[in-house]
């Protein structure tokens, strides 16, 4: 580590390029802090928005009506809208009128930014999530869900062990591509000054006057990160394969 | 209701059964009965209503008037226990209908496993055995996906009999497969009804229901036209419609 830190100084000191995160700690701990942010938020909005995903794509195929308006609705607003409005919506909007709670003596907000950043995010990629999984769902043959039902199969248990492992397959790649997208967008949660990696890299080439280095940083940053999201969904698939199964 | 049925009576009862899908009449007042260990094929021209009635006959479809019982349970009743109903009456369609993600064992075990909720070992045992018995032993762990459409409908007669039906329903389950691979699928089928099952087949294959069949109904337009045992329904039928489909077909 040492050998990195000293080659990057020596870097700075012969070319002037400043990759002040590799060698100066103070730096390097505050780019760190962003990217388990970052991940923090990837992490926690792909569960939450394919959790949410799943449960609105069933609601869409359940008997109640009103359900079903009520998932369309849904989809419609966070499909429509910017999802850097929806986080202000949820921050500026929603946050105030909450009521605060008191900690330690201090007046702090019931949420924090950084939990309706997760919300909000969770929310936008789940409207769109909704979409991939129906999807998906159509896509199995109406004649598999029948021969469930007639070895006796509820409506439910179908959906689970026949349905839903089959949709599931459909709509990977769909789903691949929205999850790569939602890890883009976290970025947005800068704007609520959620200390994630951009927030983190602004920081630092404010202060330490190397924009261009520190842009390098930060798109090496995601490209990594998107490439490991990638590599895993792509081994998901993967594993998903059925031998001899019609494509 | 269910109490009150005897073994000696009508195992499916079928009175008047009529259904309409729009202002479309599919069925026209259908009436039959089964007896178990029967054998019945229905036979007839393309839209004559035949898979339609069976599957009214396995709650797949609603009727919309009219009776069809099995073993006294009311079909129609708006309280049928469909479990109840699913557990007597298996059945096999036309483009097998396997589920694609799991092997022929796991199609054939899962239904026993998740919907009755049988021991796994028994329930594997049994598939083995059963999977031997439509002479697929060694072609367990393939998916549907790997096998022949002669397999895969043999795989999915298998997953019928899992769930130890009184009454298996066959819709045109030769109809998408190859000439060659016809008669592995019916050879099974004939093992099933020689172990006194008791079988309603919809079929095309008319040299089949003349073998096997104890009863055969002629269908055209959602009305039976003509029916009677095959020997004298083949040989000496007395309706023109009758005669000109046979003419056909034969």
């Amino acid at each position: 580590m040492q050998a990195i830190g000293n080659w990057f100084q020596h870097l700075y000191e012969t070319t002037g390029l400043n990759f002040s995160v590799f060698y100066d700690a103070y730096d390097w701990d505050r780019y760190f802090a962003g990217l388990k942010m970052t991940l923090l938020l990837s992490v926690t909005t792909i569960l939450l928005s394919l959790l949410i995903g799943a449960l609105g794509a069933l609601a869409q195929g359940s008997l109640s009506r009103m359900l079903r308006i009520g998932v369309d609705a849904f989809v419609v607003v966070f499909r429509n809208t910017p999802p850097l409005v929806q986080i202000f919506f949820f921050y500026f909007g929603l946050g105030t009128m909450l009521p605060a709670v008191e900690t330690a003596g201090m007046r702090v907000p019931l949420l924090s930014n950084v939990q309706w950043a997760i919300i909000s995010l969770s929310l936008f990629a789940a409207a769109f999530n909704v979409e991939i999984f129906r999807s998906g769902i159509e896509a199995v043959p109406r004649t598999t869900l029948e021969a469930a039902e007639a070895l006796g199969y509820t409506r439910f248990k179908a959906y689970v062990h026949i349905v839903l492992p089959l949709a599931l397959r459909v709509c990977l790649p769909a789903l691949n591509n929205n999850l790569v997208n939602l890890l883009k967008t976290t970025t947005l949660a800068y704007a609520i000054a959620v200390p994630e990696t951009l927030y983190a890299v602004k920081q630092i080439w404010s202060e330490s006057q190397n924009v261009f280095e520190m842009m390098v940083v930060l798109l090496a940053t995601y490209g990594i990160l998107v490439g490991i999201l990638v590599w895993l969904m792509h081994r998901w698939e993967r594993a998903m394969r059925i031998p001899g199964y019609a494509r | 209701m269910a109490t009150s049925w005897t073994p000696d009576q009508p195992i499916v009862q079928c009175v008047d059964v009529r259904k309409s899908f729009g202002a479309l009449e599919v069925l026209k007042g259908i009436s039959l009965s089964v007896r178990k260990g029967e054998v019945i094929c229905i036979i007839g021209p393309s839209g004559s209503g035949k898979s339609t009635l069976i599957r009214c006959i396995n709650a797949l479809q609603p009727i919309t008037s009219g009776s069809i019982q099995i073993e006294g349970i009311e079909v129609t009743d708006p309280k049928l226990d469909k479990l109840a109903l699913r557990r007597k009456v298996g059945m096999v369609f036309q483009q097998y209908n396997l589920f694609p993600h799991k092997t022929a064992m796991q199609n054939v075990m899962m239904a026993p496993i998740h919907v009755l909720r049988q021991n796994r070992d028994e329930v594997e045992a049994r598939a083995r055995t059963l999977l031997a018995k439509v002479r697929l032993a060694g072609k367990e762990d393939s998916y549907p996906g790997e096998l022949s459409g002669g397999q895969q409908q043999r795989v999915a007669i298998a997953r019928s009999l899992a769930m130890r039906p009184d009454i298996m329903l066959f819709d045109e389950v030769t109809a998408a497969l190859d000439p060659e691979t016809v008669k592995e699928v019916l050879v099974t089928i004939r093992e099933l009804a020689e172990d006194g099952m008791t079988c309603i087949l919809v079929t095309h294959e008319m040299n089949f229901a003349r073998e096997v069949a104890d009863h055969v109904y002629f269908t055209d337009r959602g009305v039976i036209v003509e029916h009677g045992p095959p020997d004298t329904l083949f040989t000496a039928a007395r309706d023109a419609r009758t005669q000109r489909f046979l003419s056909q077909v034969l």
